[in-house]
């Protein structure tokens, strides 16, 4: 899984420096950020961030053996990483009635690209979760050993890379 | 160093294997040898594929003012010759090797993943199928293999009744066969790291495994690059992205950094494992140890650190600063050290040894002649101004197919005639190796070794035609005639592979004499890879078994190995 976490950090780490190169090189082209609303996603980014550690809370937990709390603390992971991924639908929705697209403009292009795959990857992340946890509620099933492990390791791979994203995106703003 | 008589009970030919009889036993197999002989077959038939549009072209350019294809025609033949070298029969080649031999080297009765390497093949089989599909929309990509924005947006389809979707079933295809190498990759990395016996020790696998397992690093972090970039321009053309949208304010030059920072690992990750095929068979055939095991490993570790850093040498044209100039120059020159290191080991591995020249041995030392050619004129490029004199002329072919054609495609021909008695059980013929061997060489030196004197003379590359100007003419002329006898030399390499298969000399578990852990078992190998593996002491286990059993007086080993361990 760490092999694979590496492969996708140079996936995002291209879509990225799109984002940067256009960011910087044609301010004119692409000055549509103005319409972000950043207090409203710093909310959902503290969300997915606060889920990277509820998601090591059940960690801890199903490696100690206390299954019931860790069951608990996976489905908090779920929820938050949900209520993440439903601000960025709307968000999505109040930027598109905006009239803000893919094909606006350049952060349009990159904007849309980059967090949409990010999108996508909470949205996988959050399939694996949900197995995980339907497989551990049900009594005599139990996952094969690095499961849990696995999971938890792209899930605060998928929070890294949002921690990246938010400051380049939301925070950077030129003049 | 024949095989006088097949003494192992166990050796049979894999025709007579019963396991692998049933065509269901073959699509739903999740045995990494079963895999590999799958994913090596499929490539040879995508190398066919290859080798017959090379000759195309090269009857296409046997004559100034040619019009025999028109130039759409010529420029997809062009763009699927490279597509379908690079992605669909090389790089699954040395993958179906890995696969292959990289547990049987180090020990391992499967790899780590069983089930994601199958699920890994059929991608890129699937890929490879999709990539070909294009074809049939009458507008395949022909932009070259490096697909240089804009030529693949909407707007340059050539074929103006049909929306071109040949360039979206290029970029499906490569996304899914890329997903799969990345698989295979971390698949072959976890093996050696997880389940070497206790006693093979990282500092004793075999050299093919160690850059082995450095190409797999390179893939797993090379390939996203392409797969990002091909979904980039997947979202230019079906999202109305601008990405690569020069009116919009996007830069085409994106594409370039994104592509070709893959690109250049990709170099290497098509040359790496050869070099592992050749670290292989020369000991053997020069019955002397790798001269500099630790050097090799560390000049492997080098050369994939470095891949990394020289991409921009492959855009030196479109025109940057200095600084930038200077750095990917000087890391150009750079790269050259650690791979003169390996040759020098090669040549030193070779001193002295009592060298028999079977094919195999034959393909390894053209290999090194013809790789060290192509590597002089690759630091030639790292000069600024001589690649921009040189870019994009047929210097530029003649310099890559001395690399990836003289260099890989010969250390695959090695690897073939090293390993084909183990994975079928039955020897290649000799007397028809050899005379392939020749027809490849005088054809790939004729054909290739002239090019460069077509660049120097200001030939460009993938233009359909060229006019008759002074030299061109007799350059090309000569340079296909050649390229006929190269195609001949393939040709016989395809019927040996299949003849020997029927009727090739039955092969016992060691014909050549092998010191590393595949040659311990039987050839074929049984499903379970081995019943005992022998104690591993050094990078040589069973030289050393071998000795130990002259030393104890035990009784005489039949010739070559053979013995049931």
């Amino acid at each position: 899984m760490l092999l694979f976490v590496a492969s996708e950090a140079v996936f995002f780490l291209v879509l990225i420096i799109a984002y940067v190169a256009y960011h910087t090189t044609s301010s004119g082209a692409a000055d549509a950020y103005r319409y972000l609303d950043v207090p409203r996603t710093a909310v959902f980014t503290i969300c997915l961030i606060s889920s990277s550690f509820t998601m090591w809370l059940a960690d801890i937990r199903f490696r100690t053996g206390r299954r019931r709390p860790a069951l608990v603390w996976l489905l908090v992971t779920i929820a938050l990483g949900a209520i993440f991924l439903a601000g960025q639908g709307s968000e999505y929705a109040s930027l598109i009635s905006n009239n803000v697209t893919i094909s606006r403009d350049l952060f349009g292009t990159t904007f849309f690209t980059l967090t949409g795959f990010h999108g996508l990857h909470v949205f996988i992340g959050l399939v694996m979760l949900a197995t995980l946890f339907g497989l551990e509620l049900k009594r005599g099933v139990t996952c094969p050993s690095g499961a849990v492990e696995s999971v938890s390791i792209y899930w605060h791979f998928v929070d890294a890379v949002w921690m990246i994203i938010f400051p380049v995106v939301y925070l950077w703003v030129l003049r | 160093m024949s095989n006088e008589n097949s003494t192992s009970e166990k050796a049979g030919s894999i025709l007579e294997v019963r396991e692998y009889k049933s065509l269901l036993s073959w699509l739903s197999s999740v045995d990494h040898k079963q895999i590999g002989i799958m994913y090596i077959t499929t490539s040879l038939l995508f190398l066919l594929v290859g080798v017959a549009l090379a000759m195309v072209m090269r009857t296409q350019l046997i004559k100034p003012n040619h019009h025999w294809l028109s130039p759409e025609t010529y420029n997809q033949v062009f763009t699927m010759h490279g597509t379908t070298m690079v992605f669909l029969a090389v790089m699954p080649m040395l993958t179906g090797f890995m696969v292959y031999f990289t547990p049987l080297m180090i020990g391992a009765r499967d790899v780590s993943f069983p089930r994601m390497n199958a699920l890994a093949y059929w991608l890129y089989l699937m890929g490879g199928i999709l990539i070909y599909f294009s074809f049939l929309t009458g507008d395949t990509l022909h932009a070259g293999w490096s697909a240089y924005a804009p030529l693949t947006s909407v707007n340059y389809s050539m074929n103006k009744y049909l929306v071109g979707t040949g360039v979206d079933y290029w970029i499906i295809g490569l996304l899914l066969t890329g997903a799969g190498t990345i698989m295979t990759a971390i698949n072959i990395l976890v093996t050696v790291v997880d389940l070497r016996p206790p006693d093979m020790k990282l500092t004793r696998i075999p050299l093919f495994v160690w850059m082995s397992s450095i190409n797999a690093v390179l893939m797993v972090l090379a390939l996203p690059a392409l797969n990002a970039a091909l979904v980039m321009l997947f979202m230019d053309r079906h999202l109305n992205a601008l990405f690569f949208n020069t009116s919009a304010g996007g830069n085409p030059l994106l594409w370039e950094h994104s592509f070709w920072f893959f690109g250049h690992p990709e170099v290497y990750i098509l040359i790496l494992p050869g070099f592992g095929i050749i670290s292989e068979v020369i000991p053997v055939f020069s019955r002397k140890p790798i001269f500099g095991y630790a050097f090799m490993t560390a000049a492997t570790v080098a050369i994939g650190f470095l891949s990394f850093g020289v991409w921009a040498h492959h855009m030196f044209a479109t025109g940057m600063n200095f600084t930038v100039y200077y750095v990917f120059a000087l890391s150009t020159v750079l790269i050259a050290v650690p791979t003169g290191i390996k040759i020098f080991n090669w040549i030193a591995t070779m001193w002295g040894g009592s060298i028999s020249f079977d094919t195999a041995m034959l393909f390894c030392i053209a290999f090194i002649i013809q790789f060290t050619i192509g590597g002089l004129s690759g630091v030639v490029f790292a000069t600024v101004p001589v690649d921009w004199e040189l870019t994009h002329s047929y210097f530029v072919v003649a310099h890559f197919h001395y690399t990836l054609l003289g260099g890989t495609i010969f250390t695959v021909m090695a690897g073939f005639y090293y390993w084909y008695p183990k994975i079928t059980g039955r020897m290649l013929f000799e007397g028809l190796g050899k005379i392939q061997f020749w027809l490849m060489v005088i054809g790939f030196n004729g054909t290739f070794f002239i090019l460069h004197f077509a660049g120097l003379a200001g030939m460009p590359r993938r233009v359909y035609t060229y006019p008759d100007l002074p030299h061109l003419a007799t350059i090309n002329l000569i340079s296909s005639c050649f390229a006929y006898v190269l195609g001949l030399g393939f040709l016989l390499f395809f019927i040996n592979l299949v003849i020997s298969l029927f009727k090739g000399k039955p092969a016992n578990d060691n014909p050549w004499g092998g010191w590393t852990l595949e040659w311990a078992t039987s050839s074929p190998p049984p499903a379970h890879n081995f019943d005992r593996i022998p104690p591993i002491r050094s990078i040589r286990p069973l030289w050393d078994l071998e000795q130990s059993q002259k030393q104890s007086g035990a009784a005489a080993l039949p010739s070559h190995g053979g013995e049931n361990v």
